[in-house]
């Protein structure tokens, strides 16, 4: 029993550690943030070198970027986008709208914390942050995977009724 | 004996040749556009990646099938390539057999993508479809040019045909060209890959596939880069003597497609189609008249 403990561990260890060298973005541009993706991925800063690229489709990708301020109304897709997504699945949180709501923060159209709907492994915070910042914000989930510690996905499904209380509040 | 222990190598071999040629390319692309780029392995972990995933998500039986049938017939089609100093599978006819038998994987594709039932996949799956149309006219056409002038439908004999710099490239000028602008759109490259289009098709006939049916996918992919590469080597660029010269021409084959491929932007559908039967089908012709008149 403790043998096969042994191997499973060391196996989802291997697993992890190829895991994070290659990361599919659903780059779901919902807001201004948007804008630092294009020079995150091109030339300068070159993101697929750790292995991060842009994808289409929620089937397909790891990674969901919320790129901005939320909407109620995009609540609701963004929502529907995480659950389409195959896990381990993780979000990363962009610009500080969807840390506090930024500089939206009294706006009835606008919901404030984007981790009240959806387990978020990273925040990148600045208004909005710089293709570095990005950078470091993904090198930072990375090491979160190889430590084994991004486990949104697993919060998800134990905290459903959580997170569905949460969404069912603002979506009516 | 060692005959059958090849045969049932092959495909691991193509899976392997076929991972470093895709890798290349992405590494090769990224220096054109200046950029550091990924790692040679990269599509290895892409791969691992995806078959590690926790969950499936299926949407019926075809849709769990159509990769299989995908990666089961360019299996099969791997069989039928001679190796440098091997006869792989069938004594007769394996031109004309191997020219059916690429045409299957795409059929379990359409299955597969019909069944999800997404629009953006049906839009690809005809595409895809519609661009066979395209390039197997000229494909065909140099094909049998190929068949008039040697006399044989063996791949293996055509490959020891062109020995001793034979090429049929410098033989066979205008077939060669043809043919390699065939097996450039078979391979999707700029601008033929409307099928996949992220822009406008979201990724077409694999936008509802993810986990580990695009593992699948993906492995099928790496095999079919080694096919196109492997068999427009074998019948216009001579063969090899050994496979690390054969492997070596692939990637010079993979080397110029990657050099048009990143400059060029994407055709619509039905200019592809009309560029196949247009340019490359002329040159086709042209060549088949020119080794009609030669004997
Ligand atoms: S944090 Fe700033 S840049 Fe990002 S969405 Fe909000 S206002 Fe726009």
């Amino acid at each position: 029993m403790e043998m096969q403990d042994v191997i499973e561990e060391g196996y989802v260890g291997i697993l992890e550690d190829l895991r994070k060298r290659s990361l599919w973005m659903l780059h779901y541009c919902t807001a201004c943030g948007a804008i630092e993706l294009p020079p995150t991925i091109t030339s300068r800063f070159d993101a697929e070198r750790f292995g991060i690229a842009p994808f289409v489709t929620s089937r397909q990708s790891d990674i969901l970027l919320v790129t901005g301020y939320i909407n109620i109304k995009t609540l609701r897709r963004i929502v529907t986008v995480y659950e389409q997504m195959l896990p381990p699945k993780y979000v990363i949180g962009f610009g500080s709208c969807t840390i506090n709501g930024g500089i939206y923060w009294d706006s009835y159209a606008v919901v404030k914390r984007l981790d009240l709907y959806l387990p978020v492994d990273v925040y990148i915070a600045g208004c909005m942050p710089t293709p570095m910042a990005v950078i470091e914000g993904f090198r930072s989930l990375m090491k979160l995977i190889d430590e084994g510690k991004a486990n949104g996905w697993k919060k998800y499904i134990e905290d459903n009724a959580y997170y569905k209380e949460n969404q069912r509040k603002v979506l009516g | 004996m060692v005959e059958k222990i090849v045969l049932v190598l092959t495909p691991v071999l193509a899976f392997f040749v076929g991972i470093f040629l895709v890798g290349f390319k992405r590494k090769m692309v990224a220096r054109i556009h200046r950029r550091y780029g990924p790692p040679l392995h990269q599509p290895l972990l892409d791969i691992i990646k995806l078959l590690a995933k926790k969950e499936n998500i299926s949407h019926g039986v075809m849709f769990d099938l159509g990769p299989v049938i995908a990666l089961g017939a360019s299996i099969l089609t791997v069989l039928f390539l001679p190796l440098p100093g091997f006869k792989l599978l069938t004594p007769y006819g394996d031109l004309i057999a191997f020219l059916y038998i690429m045409v299957i994987g795409s059929l379990g594709m359409a299955l597969g993508a019909g069944e999800s039932g997404n629009p953006n996949a049906s839009i690809g799956i005809a595409r895809a479809l519609t661009l066979m149309l395209g390039y197997d006219l000229p494909f065909i056409i140099a094909g049998n040019t190929l068949i008039l002038k040697y006399g044989t439908t063996s791949l293996f004999n055509l490959m020891n045909a062109q020995s001793n710099l034979h090429w049929n490239l410098f033989f066979l000028p205008l077939t060669a060209v043809a043919g390699f602008i065939a097996t450039y759109g078979a391979m999707g490259e700029h601008p033929f890959d409307v099928v996949v289009a992220p822009q406008e098709v979201a990724t077409g006939p694999m936008v509802e596939y993810g986990g580990k049916h695009l593992g699948m996918l993906m492995i099928d992919h790496a095999m079919h880069v080694y096919i196109e590469t492997a068999l427009f080597v074998t019948l216009f660029l001579g063969g090899a003597s050994n496979i690390w010269i054969f492997i070596l021409k692939q990637l010079g084959v993979v080397i110029v497609m990657t050099l048009v491929d990143t400059v060029l932007p994407r055709f619509r559908i039905e200019n592809a189609v009309r560029y196949f039967w247009r340019w490359p089908t002329i040159f086709a012709l042209l060549g088949l008249f020119i080794v009609y008149l030669g004997g």
